[in-house]
């Protein structure tokens, strides 16, 4: 209200009302946005391109089958035939849907996710928006958009498959949003930030420093925001809205070309982000364990060198991005892996178990914080045995992956099984 | 530039608003609400609230019209009936609004133009959060008291009666 006030005070020409005194923002304000559009929209294509290739490869090495392997090597273009094949496809409208919420549904459930990749700290500069202080909640707050476009898919189709399944949605979303967002606090209490930016900053000297070991409740935490996340994503085993046993296709039901394909990129992007979101607030972002990055980075700035800065930026970016794989791929196992609950066993899970337990870490989190000084050896010891113990887990994760894939070889061919040992 | 995008914002916010009121279809509504409440965060952002303008997408979408639209769903009659305004709402309505614009229009009067700019905090949040536990104790505990209340009195409409049980 006061600036339009004070613009009817001061009469001045249109043209400076609507441009303002400095036209030239308007032009750094266009590229912004066309630097965003072109990085982000790249980025969101890639990432779905790839994450739909590599969930269905997961799946058909998990059900002992090769999964796409006939277009392109290893079947990598696979996404893209599919891409074609879709945007081929007639857009149809079933009879006395809402017409226009049937329309605009897909891309209210997929512009959110895209924004939410402003927030995201690649590395110590790869960040759009450094100034925003309160990244971690815009990220929750812009993925609570998504799910709108979602129910909104389900409710407009006119379909009682759709209904439920976003039925099913919002009551799953808005109960496991509570874990989701207590899980996070335990972290943001312990370390009083809300800035993604500053939360790996934090975590960037060394393993020791991640948050996830840097209480035993943060350790906790780190395993019901995952778990929390694989509901908020609609993952399996919480894809109750899609569940394709029962509802055909749940929301997306009467989808059909490029706008299904939009549910799909939001869905992969979207595992994406929260992947991304555990690994800054857990797993230290875009730090590698020894703290190379960090101290590279800091003595290059130091040393006020002009392209090595850049290239730490870059390391770092791939880091991130395979902490970010690494917890994608664990999502497709848990997928392949898990049968899937009822939805009362689902919202059981939550307000009876998950939302307690939240509780009761943030409570634990915040006595911890008073009891053990920052600094002082217990919070080192704890973090040393912590951080000892996750790597005691992903080495065993490891052995027992690489042993059980030895013994499956060693079956396949002693029973001469119908796969050539080689196979794609 | 601010001022160009503070009215490109208010007129989001505006049709949106203007498109619930106007709205016949209660999900319609609840989409439109959504339109005025992203340009309510715009304008939040604007201000360099941007605690505030995340944490109400977080609330008042995130929650709100997700239980808005969950409602309408859970309610089919809902979902297919048109909203119909009878004469006592349409005074009620009247009255409410006339009493918002008097309390706006008496708060711009009393307003001394141009005012200060809002100074930038580094660190917003931590403010907020001090003077809500701390300055602000008893207000913010009488709000936590009524949704309580609300929250059981909800429980309480929604209990088992004995005869739904027979």
């Amino acid at each position: 209200m006061s600036l339009l006030l004070a613009t009817l005070d001061r009469p001045a020409p249109v043209l400076q009302i609507l441009l303002g005194r400095d036209p030239a923002l308007w032009v750094t304000l266009a590229w912004d946005v066309m630097l965003v559009m072109g990085v982000f929209l790249g980025l969101v294509s890639v990432i779905g391109f790839i994450a739909i290739w590599g969930e269905r490869k997961v799946a058909g090495r998990i059900q002992h089958r090769h999964g796409p392997n006939r277009v392109g090597p290893v079947g990598l273009l696979q996404s893209l035939a599919d891409g074609i094949k879709l945007a081929s496809k007639e857009d149809l409208l079933p009879g006395r849907a809402d017409a226009v919420l049937f329309y605009i549904a897909p891309y209210l459930a997929f512009a959110p996710v895209f924004t939410a990749f402003l927030a995201l700290p690649f590395g110590p500069d790869f960040v759009f928006d450094r100034t925003l202080s309160v990244s971690l909640l815009w990220v929750l707050a812009i993925l609570g958009v998504e799910v709108i476009g979602v129910i909104l898919a389900g409710w407009s189709s006119n379909n009682k498959w759709s209904i439920y399944g976003a039925m099913r949605e919002a009551c799953q979303l808005i109960s496991y949003e509570i874990p989701l967002g207590l899980s996070m606090l335990v972290v943001v209490l312990a370390v009083g930030t809300l800035d993604l930016l500053k939360l790996s900053e934090m975590q960037s000297h060394g393993l020791q420093h991640w948050l996830v070991f840097r209480q035993p409740f943060t350790a906790a935490a780190a395993l019901v925001f995952f778990i929390a996340s694989l509901a908020s994503n609609k993952r399996a085993p919480f894809d109750l809205p899609e569940s394709d046993s029962e509802l055909v296709a749940g929301y997306h039901t009467e989808y059909s070309g490029l706008r299904f394909s939009l549910f799909y990129l939001a869905e992969y992007n979207a595992m994406f982000v929260m992947s991304g979101v555990m690994a800054v607030l857990f797993l230290g972002s875009w730090a590698d364990p020894f703290g190379l990055i960090a101290h590279g980075y800091a003595k290059a700035i130091a040393g006020g060198q002009r392209w090595t800065p850049l290239l730490w930026n870059v390391a770092a970016a791939g880091v991130f991005t395979f902490k970010c794989a690494v917890l994608m791929f664990i999502q497709m196992w848990v997928r392949w892996t898990l049968p899937r609950p009822r939805i009362d066993q689902v919202l059981h899970a939550c307000v009876k178990v998950m939302v307690p337990a939240s509780l009761a870490l943030l409570l634990g989190s915040a006595v911890w914080e008073l009891v053990v000084a920052h600094g002082s050896m217990t919070e080192r010891i704890t973090q040393t045995v912590l951080a000892a113990a996750g790597v005691a887990l992903v080495v065993a994760t490891l052995v027992l992956i690489i042993s059980a894939f030895i013994q499956g070889r060693q079956n396949q061919q002693r029973l001469g099984g119908p796969w050539p040992a080689g196979g794609a | 530039m601010a001022a160009a995008l503070f009215y490109i914002f208010a007129a989001i916010t505006l049709v949106g608003a203007i498109g619930v009121v106007m709205a016949k279809h209660i999900v319609h509504a609840a989409v439109q609400l959504l339109v005025a409440l992203l340009g309510m965060a715009g304008l939040y952002f604007l201000l360099d609230a941007e605690f505030l303008a995340a944490a109400q997408l977080v609330i008042y979408v995130g929650g709100t019209l997700v239980l808005i639209i969950f409602g309408v769903m859970l309610t089919s009659h809902l979902g297919t009936r048109l909203m119909r305004v009878g004469p006592g709402e349409t005074a009620i309505a009247v009255l409410t609004g006339l009493g918002l614009l008097a309390a706006i229009v008496t708060a711009i009067i009393h307003t001394r133009f141009p005012t200060p700019p809002p100074s930038v905090e580094p660190d917003v949040t931590r403010r907020l959060g001090v003077s809500l536990l701390g300055d602000y104790l008893v207000p913010f505990e009488i709000a936590s008291v009524l949704m309580l209340a609300v929250m059981i009195g909800a429980a309480y409409l929604a209990r088992r009666r004995p005869k739904d049980a027979a």
